[in-house]
Parts: structure tokens; C-alpha cells; sequence
């Protein structure tokens, strides 16, 4: 065990992956600019041009020449540099990846791992600034991971690295200088599994990604007032572990779903809907939904924190759920 | 070319066309839905490359694949169940006319979405290149793929990898509904190789030996490590886009130009010609075709189709 950054357990992950003569990274400047977020550095120098491959600005053929290469039996993990461009590569990865091994009858497999970066915070504007991964998570065919903490990014990549299918995976560039605890081995993290980060009685925060950190923290405060709060983390956006998630509605009876994806263009009405379906009769009040503005990021950084949820705005959401309670039961 | 080779050429455009009629008669019986493109007149493209190749060497195509597959090695029966929907198809029943995967002789699909193909068919090239195995990528589009986005990332990419790859467009003049010289500002599409430094041949797609050369010269050149190259061989689809076509968009007088360009009738007079076979052998290669034929339509309605357990299954692999 160590302590040490999500973007170092991502680099051991990748190690570890490297250990397989067929697999090979590539994408734009992972090479010889050493990653945009420095995940790759050095690894160029390490395993030499043929396994570091830096391409051409071309998102779609990234994408798809990773889908032959998987074909022609190589293992490539591919990287997109934010999860703003892989638009250029949606046909590759919702009209190919995801549906060959279905539209082949179950004969062709694509253990193609696809990572990129999301978030929004830091005035990149519109066009850099989204948080796309719920719409990669609304594909059968595919699985979309979102790791929220060092030892997850490592597990679940080691996980998909294993897996035959597509995996897209989420990172975010606000996580990278976290630091966590991780197994020096490499311990898999099960894909399609979420995790009680935090038990709790009074109320369920769901999330996934950077929003779990705000939740821990929003938890934090719920405690100095005596309001206990269950975290939970997604982890693995599809195929969602609705299991876990209803056994929490059984026990807390109230729900906050937390998402950092504006309002609306993520997963988050889909998961409530779900949970409503299956737990309507466990629900004390409607579930709430807390996520970012419904509007592409304006570049003011003032407006920018406003359209993005904090601790204090969860926070907040979760006392006036339980004084709702006490305005109910008078 | 031995003669085996040259018969076994005209065998497998006759096999090409007679599968098409048949599957185009079919259709209109409502055994085969959805969209189907038929391959009649383009059988020497197929024919003559795929020849080309080494059993092991991979494919990609495009959705007008039946004749792909057939010249690939796929079972006759096989891809007529697929064109049904059965459990006993190439794709399980789960791809249809336009999805055909056959593993076992590397024919990698079938695809919708056009110029898609192109993309993974560069990346088998790359995989190959990784794996370093002496092996070709031959990848199928046609004349409207060639101003999409991922044909021109595809042709850089594997320029700039040198990857074992051939690039081959079948330039049937007409994309779904609109001719070549109204989408595209430069009409003659092999001289878009250049921009990639990628050689390339515009060649007679309806004269199979013409076909064979060309790509067996493209396939040499991949497969020792001279990267890719570009063949356009212009070929003429002699019935419409899909089934839904009304062909409004050609004149039958064109059409009439192109019928003494058969392929097949062109390679059956070079074979008599040139004594290779008589006219009664190939009537008789005619016949065991049409049998084949009917036993493909036998096997595909006799064929059970798949479940809605296997329609789940194949979501995701194991």
C-alpha cells in the first residue's frame, strides 16, 4: 500500500498493462510532449516509439484504427486529450465500437480501452469544459467507467484491460494531483460495481467522479449538524449497480444525485428515474437532483462557479430534504 | 495464373451474381428485409482482389458485402441465412445484409455508416504492424466514402505508419443517388493518394485480371513493408443503390452502355479465346452454381431463428 497521486496509480496501471508485449498506448503528444496532463511522461524514453505512439490531430481514425488493431489481435489503449474532441470520434466509438461484437453475432470481440479527461472549473470554456461521458454511458454495447480515487483508477483500468468489451474510461483533470491509497499490486476494481464511500441513515448522496469528493466533503459538514449522510460512488456509469443503490433508498429513504455534467446531458435523470421505479414506496420525498447549469461554460469565473456544483450547494440540498421532513410530519 | 486460378475466378463472379438475383428474388418475397445493396456487375472487383490475397490476410467493406464475402470463402448458405435473420448466418442473425463478420476467413465486416470501414481496416493494418505478422489489410469503400472525413485521417495515418494496408475503391460512379462529378472537385479519386504520398492506380474494375495485377502489385508492396496503397477501378452497379431505388437519377440508355462491360461475360470470352475452358464446361460451372444457389435458400429457410436470450447475450462479451 501507498499513498501516492491518481495520476501516478493511472501511470502504474498503464505499466502494468505495458508487461503485454501486444499492447501499445496511443494518441495526440503522449509521446514526446509527455501527455497533456503528464500522465505519459517518460514513457516515450521507456518503451521507445513503436508502444508510444503520438498521432496525428485525427480523433476518428484514433479511435478506429484502436478498433482494428483489437481486431488483428494487438491490444492498444487508446487516449483522446479531453473528452471534448472524442465528438469527432462519436461514430467510431457509438456506431462501431459498441455494436461489432453484437452485430457479428457475438464473433468479434473489441477489448478496446478508450481514456480521456472530463471536467470543467478551471475557465477553458464552452468548448472545453463539458462533462460528455453520460452520453457514452446511454450506449449498450459499451462500458463507461468514472474513477473517482487513485485506487480506483488503477483497479478499474486493470479491470478493463481484462474485459472483451469496449471501455470507455473518464478520468478527470481535477483528480490527477489527488493523492489516495493504492496496493502496490495490481488489484482489480470490478467494472459495473459502486461503492459505499461513507455509510450513513439520514439521506443517499449518489454520485460519481469529482462530485463524490464534494459529497464526501458536503457529508463533512452534514455531520457538524447531525445529519448523516450516505456517499456513494458510482464508479462504473454502465452498466449501472442498481443493486447497491436500492439497498441505500431501502435503508435512508432519501435521495440526493449529485452530478458535475450540466443538467440534463449525463445519466443523472435516468439513474432517478430507475430508482424511482424500483423504490418509489422506500422514498420519503422526491429525489433531488443537484447538477451543473443547463448551459454551455461561460469563461467568467465568477458565472463558471456558479453553473458548477459545490459542497455548500449539496450541502445545503440535503438540509432542506431532512427539514422538509419536520414541516411534513406538522 | 494457372488455370485452376482462372476458373476459380469465373466460378466465384458467377457465384457473385447468381446469390445476388437470387437474394434480390428473395427479397421481394419478403424473406429478406430492411435495406439490401446488390453487387450485380461489380464481381471482378471482389473476385480480382480478394484473389490477391493470402486466406490470412483480413478485409473490411463496405455494406454492399455480399460479394466480399462470398469471394472471402464465406459459406454460401451462411450468408443467405444472415440475409434472413437466422441463428445459423454469418452474424447470428443480428447483423443482416449489410453487417457480414466471418472470423474464420478474416472478413472483418460490413458496415453502414460509410467510410467506416476505412478507419478499422487502417487499423488492422496497425495491428498487424504491432503484431509484426507478414500480413495485408484490404479495405473496401466506395466512390462516396472518399469525401469523408475518416477516408483522408485513414490514408494519412497509414502513410505516416507505412501500414500494411490497400485501400481499395470501388468507383461505381454513383453514390446512392448522386454522380461523381456533382460531390467530388476533384472526379478522378486516386489522385487524392498523392496529397498522402501514396502511390495509386485508377484501373478497369470490370476486368478481373485487370483487378488481380493491380492489387497483387498494392499487396506485395504492403505485406514487405512499403505501406499503403490507393486502387480506384471504376465498375458500374447495374441495378440500383438498394432495393428501394428507382434509379431516377441515371438514364437506361447509360446503363445499356455498360451491359457489353460485364464482367463476366468479358472474362467468359477471354477464357474461350484464350482455350482456358469451352463454352460447355462453363455451362456446366454455370449449373453446380445454381445449385449451390438453391441450397443456400434451402439451408436459410430451413434455419432456425435467433432467440431474444441470444439477442441479450450479444450485448456484451463474456
Amino acid at each position: 500500500m501507498a499513498v501516492i497521486t491518481y495520476r501516478e496509480a493511472i501511470r502504474q496501471a498503464l505499466r502494468e498493462m505495458l508487461k503485454d508485449p501486444k499492447a501499445f498506448l496511443m494518441g495526440e503528444d503522449i509521446g514526446a510532449y509527455g501527455g497533456a496532463f503528464a500522465v505519459t511522461k517518460g514513457f516515450l524514453e521507456e518503451y521507445g516509439e513503436e508502444r508510444i505512439r503520438d498521432t496525428p490531430i485525427s480523433e476518428s481514425v484514433i479511435i478506429g484504427a484502436g478498433i482494428g488493431a483489437v481486431m488483428a489481435g494487438a491490444r492498444p489503449i487508446v487516449e483522446i486529450m479531453t473528452i471534448n474532441f472524442t465528438l469527432f470520434a462519436f461514430d467510431m466509438i457509438i456506431n462501431h465500437a459498441a455494436k461489432i461484437h453484437f452485430m457479428s453475432g457475438g464473433r468479434v470481440n473489441i477489448p478496446l480501452i478508450m481514456r480521456t479527461v472530463t471536467g470543467s472549473g478551471r475557465q477553458l470554456g464552452a468548448q472545453h469544459s463539458q462533462n460528455i461521458e453520460g452520453h457514452y454511458a446511454m450506449v449498450p454495447g459499451l462500458k463507461v467507467v468514472a474513477p473517482a480515487t487513485a485506487a480506483d483508477a488503477k483497479g478499474l483500468l486493470l479491470s478493463a484491460y481484462d474485459d472483451n468489451n469496449p471501455v470507455f474510461v473518464a478520468e478527470h483533470f481535477d483528480l490527477y494531483s489527488q493523492k489516495g491509497e493504492v496496493p502496490d499490486e495490481p488489484v482489480r476494481v470490478p467494472i459495473g460495481k459502486a461503492a459505499v464511500l461513507r455509510e450513513g441513515r439520514d439521506v443517499t448522496l449518489i454520485s460519481y467522479s469529482r462530485m463524490t469528493m464534494i459529497c464526501q466533503q458536503a457529508a463533512d459538514l452534514l455531520a457538524e449538524r447531525q445529519i448523516s449522510a450516505e456517499v456513494i460512488d458510482l464508479r462504473t456509469l454502465r452498466p449501472l449497480d442498481m443493486e447497491l443503490l436500492l439497498a441505500s433508498v431501502e435503508k435512508t429513504h432519501r435521495v440526493i444525485l449529485v452530478e458535475e455534467a450540466a443538467k440534463g446531458t449525463s445519466i443523472g435523470g435516468d439513474i432517478i428515474s430507475e430508482i424511482q421505479e424500483s423504490a418509489f414506496y422506500d422514498l420519503e420525498q422526491p429525489i433531488r437532483w443537484v447538477a451543473g447549469a443547463p448551459v454551455p461554460m461561460p469563461y467568467n469565473r465568477t458565472l463558471e462557479q456558479l453553473a458548477i456544483p459545490n459542497t455548500e450547494v449539496v450541502a445545503d440540498a440535503a438540509v432542506e430534504m431532512l427539514a422538509g421532513r419536520r414541516r411534513r410530519a406538522a | 495464373m494457372d488455370r485452376d486460378q482462372r476458373l476459380r475466378f469465373y466460378q466465384q463472379m458467377v457465384l457473385i451474381r447468381k446469390f445476388e438475383d437470387k437474394a434480390g428474388e428473395q427479397y421481394g418475397r419478403g424473406k429478406i428485409g430492411g435495406f439490401l445493396h446488390l453487387y450485380i456487375g461489380e464481381e471482378a472487383c471482389a473476385v480480382g482482389a480478394i484473389n490477391a490475397l493470402r486466406d490470412d490476410d483480413y478485409v473490411t467493406t463496405h455494406y454492399r458485402d455480399h460479394g466480399h464475402a462470398l469471394a472471402k470463402g464465406c459459406s454460401p448458405n451462411a450468408v443467405m441465412a444472415e440475409l434472413y435473420g437466422k441463428a445459423t448466418g454469418v452474424s447470428g442473425g443480428m447483423g443482416g445484409s449489410m453487417h457480414l463478420f466471418c472470423t474464420k476467413h478474416r472478413l472483418m465486416g460490413g458496415y453502414a455508416i460509410v467510410g467506416g470501414g476505412i478507419p478499422i481496416g487502417t487499423g488492422i493494418g496497425l495491428g498487424i504492424q504491432q503484431l509484426h505478422e507478414p500480413l495485408v489489410s484490404l479495405t473496401f469503400f466506395g466512390d462516396g466514402a472518399v469525401n469523408e472525413g475518416e477516408f483522408h485521417e485513414s490514408l494519412n495515418l497509414a502513410s505516416l505508419w507505412k501500414l500494411p494496408v490497400v485501400f481499395f475503391c470501388e468507383n461505381n460512379l454513383y453514390a446512392m443517388g448522386t454522380a461523381l462529378n456533382k460531390s467530388s472537385a476533384v472526379p478522378e479519386i486516386y489522385k487524392r493518394a498523392e496529397a498522402y504520398a501514396i502511390p495509386s492506380h485508377q484501373i478497369d474494375g470490370m476486368d478481373v485480371d485487370a483487378v488481380y495485377r493491380a492489387t497483387l502489385e498494392a499487396v506485395d508492396r504492403a505485406r514487405s513493408g512499403g505501406g499503403p496503397t490507393l486502387i480506384e477501378a471504376i465498375t458500374y452497379r447495374y441495378k440500383g443503390h438498394s432495393m428501394a431505388d428507382a434509379v431516377q437519377y441515371r438514364t437506361r440508355q447509360e446503363e445499356e452502355q455498360w451491359r457489353p462491360r460485364d464482367p463476366i461475360t468479358l472474362f467468359r470470352e477471354r477464357l474461350i479465346s484464350e482455350s482456358v475452358a469451352t463454352d460447355e464446361e462453363l455451362d456446366q460451372m454455370d449449373r453446380e452454381v445454381d445449385a449451390i444457389v438453391a441450397d443456400s435458400v434451402k439451408f436459410a429457410d430451413d434455419s432456425p431463428a435467433p432467440t431474444l436470450e441470444d439477442m441479450y447475450r450479444d450485448v456484451y462479451a463474456a
